[in-house]
């Protein structure tokens, strides 16, 4: 779980879910629906434990960041994409998330982002929380959020270009 | 015309806030001309999708379910 680095948090959260979710199984006829139950359980449990974390203090992580520097080169000096640095089409990269190897790249790269990076972007896509909520709980100005999330876009677009999807026939 | 470097920011930012008309405009601009922007469109969609199924997935914990 990214978005609680503290395992013990995490762990807790695991385990409330799973209480509850042993509690309500007879109501779900597919396990697809339970799935989907659980999830949306979980994912209000790891959000209540990032605001009750962020509100201790002294628990805000350091702020380690991305510099913007460090796309620079994919860039020419008009802004444009280098020849060699363009975004390639990934063709149908849903075919992808059915391989198991995948989900390791995909980790990897998770976890080359800054921890703090990483969160902000968990907190937004898989969370859906609002970009002025995401700041709020982590004291962020909401334009640095807005970088945040950019950069972590980029890194982990990057990352999942050079180490998966530009490789031909992996996704084949 | 936008570069490509504005185009990236802004392709992030309509993501989590509203871009103005003439920020809207530009983008589809550049977009329509530029094959690297529109595939860093798809990813960034891509990314949205798999974040989303590896969190779920975390809690299936591996296990082939469902359809």
């Amino acid at each position: 779980m990214l978005q609680l680095r503290d395992q013990a948090a995490a762990e807790d959260a695991v385990q409330e879910t799973m209480l509850a979710a042993l509690q309500g199984v007879e109501r779900f006829a597919s396990r697809a629906q339970l799935k989907t139950w659980v999830f949306s359980i979980l994912k209000n449990k790891i959000i209540d434990a990032i605001r009750r974390r962020v509100r201790e203090p002294n628990m805000t992580p350091p702020d380690e960041e991305i510099a913007d520097s460090d796309f620079d080169p994919l860039f020419d000096e008009r802004g444009h994409w280098r020849r060699e640095s363009q975004p390639s089409t990934w063709g149908d990269p849903v075919k992808a998330l059915e391989n198991t190897r995948f989900w390791a790249v995909f980790d990897v790269c998770m976890n080359r982002l800054p921890a703090n990076t990483a969160r902000v972007f968990m907190m937004r896509e898989v969370l859906g929380l609002e970009t002025e909520e995401i700041c709020r709980e982590l004291a962020l100005s909401s334009g640095n959020c807005w970088v945040v999330l950019h950069r972590a876009r980029m890194g982990l677009r990057l990352c999942l270009e050079e180490t998966w999807f530009g490789k031909k026939g992996e996704t084949a | 015309m936008m570069n490509c470097k504005e185009a990236v920011r802004l392709m992030s930012l309509e993501r989590d806030s509203t871009l103005s008309a003439t920020q809207r405009f530009a983008l589809r601009f550049h977009t329509l001309l530029c094959t690297g922007c529109r595939n860093y469109r798809q990813q960034m969609a891509f990314l949205h999708t798999a974040s989303v199924e590896r969190a779920s997935g975390a809690i299936s914990d591996g296990q082939k379910d469902d359809a």
